[in-house]
């Protein structure tokens, strides 16, 4: 079995004559928790829909399991999503459907299980996410965290074993943001799954993930263990992690000098 | 001279890019009818799917159509004895309810009305599936949003359109009994009698054959612009008035285009 079991090589992709991406190259060992970090709008979330095929690749490969995705067929694409499980931005949960019927929709769909054993697997799913009590809520009845939290049961539902998360702790507030960071880890362990954040939230990310990669202008900028990452002097990386305003990520949008601006007329 | 002639192409460009712009929406629609033709064997195969869908399209629709129909019946009762009644023919007014009724109003309404209430409603939700990424979800989690979301709520539609016309007709001709023969005091025999020697029974069955056209054409067009409408609410919003606009005319010309050939045959 392959040490990695996510290999993203030299990969480009663009659209509408832009390049997002310009020959990426990553690793994503067995049982570790990878984070994708950068700027909004770096291609972060696009790199998760391209290792799910939701998008082909302008060059390059994108292999899971030793398969290359791209190449797949529908049915090839579906097989490997199995063994995958994904946490949207905000959830991305069934609105028509309640927080039991969420979790078990995978299992409905695409197991022959029959519905006791499904029953005490949802339960189980919820219960790993505390919150087996609110089985019978709907979605618009749930706060964020929790719709996240819901998700996350979803997510892992049939044992993923790559675990695939964008944002996840994306406007929650500090209390949900802890119970999700440690979800994630927890979860990890347990299902002995791989998980792949996409984040922008330093102190988080850097709190669980095993290795991080920095993505800026559609190249890897940085990468190393979050240990490495905060000692290093990489403008970019130093920037980045301490949050400083001005720095080879500039402040201001490109615009033509403010004083001449302010004077024109008409 | 230049200017006009700069103003000229630019026009034509815009025609151009406008017509091509629709013939690729027309494409992605047909491609969208056939893939979802292709994916309904789950649908069929776990009928409860259909049944669901029926319920917030067929049942919920009942109201604005039943209550239309009985306006719409009354409203030919009248206009129809006024008419009638000057050739000496008022006892014809079953006749005529009926007939209008089920070869034309019965299914041309009742797809007016199922695009407003029932084809908004099916874009808005898949529109809004799509915006909050719910249909992606389902994507990754290696379901098809088409055979799961779309095939069912097609067929729904196309189950229930048949029925929506048939109860229209048979309530609008209940409007129109109780104006003729309860208001009026047209005779209540000759109402019914008259109605069934002129009222055949290929008009039922081109009656049923229109609305289940109008069936096929409102839903793919609901589903088609929920599904390909920007994840936005502004995009949202704009596919459902598109919704309307383009099932309209799309049952207004297929009504057209049917009625010449069943007047043919």
């Amino acid at each position: 079995m392959a040490d990695n079991i996510v290999e993203i090589d030299n990969l480009s992709f663009g659209y509408k004559g832009r390049l997002l991406h310009k020959g990426i190259n990553m690793v994503f060992p067995r049982g570790k928790v990878v984070a994708i970090m950068g700027g909004s709008g770096s291609g972060k979330t696009t790199l998760l829909r391209l290792i799910g095929g939701q998008i082909r690749p302008t060059k390059g490969e994108v292999r899971v399991s030793g398969e290359v995705v791209h190449k797949q067929d529908r049915n090839g694409i579906f097989k490997l999503r199995r063994q995958m499980g994904m946490l949207f931005q905000h959830g991305a949960l069934f609105t028509d459907l309640s927080v039991f019927d969420n979790v078990a929709f995978p299992m409905r769909e695409l197991t022959d299980l029959p519905e006791s054993m499904i029953r005490d697997l949802v339960l189980m799913k919820l219960n790993a996410v505390g919150l087996r009590g609110a089985h019978t809520l709907m979605p618009p009845e749930l706060s964020g965290g929790m719709a996240r939290r819901v998700a996350l049961a979803r997510a892992i539902a049939l044992d993923p074993s790559i675990i695939m998360y964008d944002e996840p702790f994306a406007g929650l507030d500090p209390i949900s943001m802890g119970v999700i960071c440690g979800l994630i880890r927890s979860l990890n362990d347990a299902l002995g799954a791989t998980s792949i954040i996409v984040s922008h939230d330093v102190k988080e990310t850097f709190q669980i993930a095993d290795y991080v990669y920095f993505v800026a202008n559609g190249e890897v900028a940085a990468e190393g263990t979050p240990h490495d990452l905060m000692r290093s002097t990489l403008p970019f990386v130093h920037q980045f992690v301490h949050g400083e305003k001005d720095g080879p990520v500039p402040f201001h949008y490109a615009a033509p000098d403010y004083q001449q601006e302010l004077m024109q007329r008409g | 001279m230049a200017n006009i002639f700069a103003k000229l192409v630019r026009g034509l460009r815009m025609t151009g890019h406008r017509v091509v712009e629709q013939l690729w929406r027309l494409g992605a629609g047909a491609r969208l009818f056939f893939l979802t033709i292709s994916y309904s064997g789950e649908s069929f195969r776990r009928p409860r799917l259909i049944v669901r869908e029926m319920y917030f399209t067929g049942v919920m629709s009942l109201i604005i159509i039943l209550v239309s129909a009985f306006f719409v019946g009354m409203v030919l009762a009248l206009q129809g004895y006024n008419t009638l009644q000057k050739y000496g023919s008022s006892e014809s007014i079953g006749v005529l309810v009926a007939l209008a009724l089920v070869r034309e109003l019965g299914p041309v309404v009742t797809a007016l009305l199922f695009a407003g209430r029932a084809g908004t409603a099916i874009t808005a939700e898949i529109g809004l599936m799509k915006a909050t990424e719910q249909l992606s979800a389902m994507e990754m989690m290696a379901v098809n949003p088409i055979s799961r979301v779309i095939a069912p709520r097609f067929w729904a539609g196309v189950f229930s359109m048949p029925i929506l016309a048939c109860l229209f007709s048979m309530v609008g001709i209940l409007g129109g009994h109780l104006v003729a023969v309860a208001q009026i005091g047209v005779d209540v025999g000759a109402f019914w009698s008259q109605m069934q020697a002129n009222v055949d029974f290929t008009d039922i069955v081109n009656m049923l054959i229109k609305s289940l056209v109008f069936g096929v054409a409102c839903t793919i067009i609901a589903l088609f612009e929920g599904y390909d409408s920007p994840p936005t609410a502004e995009g949202v919003s704009h596919a459902t008035t598109r919704t309307v606009v383009t099932s309209s005319l799309a049952v207004l010309g297929l009504d057209f285009i049917l009625t010449s050939f069943m007047l043919i045959t």
